[in-house]
């Protein structure tokens, strides 16, 4: 840890308050992760870690090379636009996949289910690839009549 | 001084992020269910980079940045394909 004492007092406080605000951060995420209930409000807890705790650690990061080693030391941006890259993805994938296992299983369990959107809502023609929002699409292109049905009798106990 | 506050700061950086870790530990074995295991698991990823960029800032070596980056990488492969299973049943159509 000899390094540690050769960064100048400003540099020393900066670091350490990035390195605490990030790791607090990423428990706070971590305890949503336990203590929220439904797993599409858990989806959103660890975001923090996602977001704020990398952005700060990489930059403390960045900040502690470059001076150790006076010379400019960016290589950890890979690693945070990476993250900034990916993260978004791997969670609609996630969350898409746990919508469809939801709507499409009735499990029985007590999870809040975001609801479908009301048949007489949905738009007539299959969205494009730059639609928003779920349309035909993702009830599949074929029309499936078991679900239909499904879809059915779920209205009529309502 | 300033390196005792740099110091300590890094050391609770480690336990705050190995604290974070058990968190999304207990949450994967608890469950309930498959898509909450996923998303402990990519944070368990998350986190674990995290950890050892602060531990490499700890021991002043740049090498741990490699690490981390791979870890990155493979979590975020890793989150997909479980993903697409959970989607779809099956990894590659």
């Amino acid at each position: 840890m000899r390094h540690l004492e050769q960064l100048p007092p400003w540099a020393a406080v900066v670091i350490a308050l990035l390195v605490v605000t990030g790791a607090s951060l990423t428990v706070l995420g971590g305890l949503g992760l336990v203590r929220l209930k439904s797993f599409y409000q858990r989806l959103h807890a660890p975001t923090l870690g996602y977001s704020y705790g990398t952005l700060l650690i990489v930059l403390a990061s960045m900040l502690m090379f470059t001076l150790l080693e006076s010379r400019l030391v960016v290589h950890e941006l890979t690693i945070g636009i990476f993250i900034m890259a990916t993260t978004p993805i791997t969670l609609l994938m996630l969350g898409r996949a746990a919508l469809r296992r939801d709507r499409d299983a009735k499990l029985g369990h007590d999870e809040a289910v975001p609801p479908r959107i009301p048949r007489e809502d949905r738009p007539a023609e299959p969205r494009g690839q730059t639609g928003h929002g779920e349309g035909l699409e993702d009830a599949g292109l074929l029309p499936d009549p078991e679900r239909e049905e499904r879809e059915r009798a779920d209205q009529a106990r309502d | 001084m300033t390196a005792e506050l740099l110091r300590f700061a890094l050391g609770y950086a480690q336990i705050a992020l190995i604290l974070a870790l058990a968190l999304a530990c207990w949450r994967m074995l608890r469950g309930p269910r498959a898509q909450d295991r996923v998303l402990a698991l990519d944070t368990m990823y998350s986190i674990a980079m995290l950890l050892f960029l602060v531990i490499g800032m700890g021991n002043g070596n740049v090498f741990f940045f490699e690490g981390a980056l791979v870890i990155a990488v493979l979590g975020f492969v890793a989150t997909v394909c479980a993903a697409k299973f959970l989607m779809r049943g099956e990894v590659i159509e």
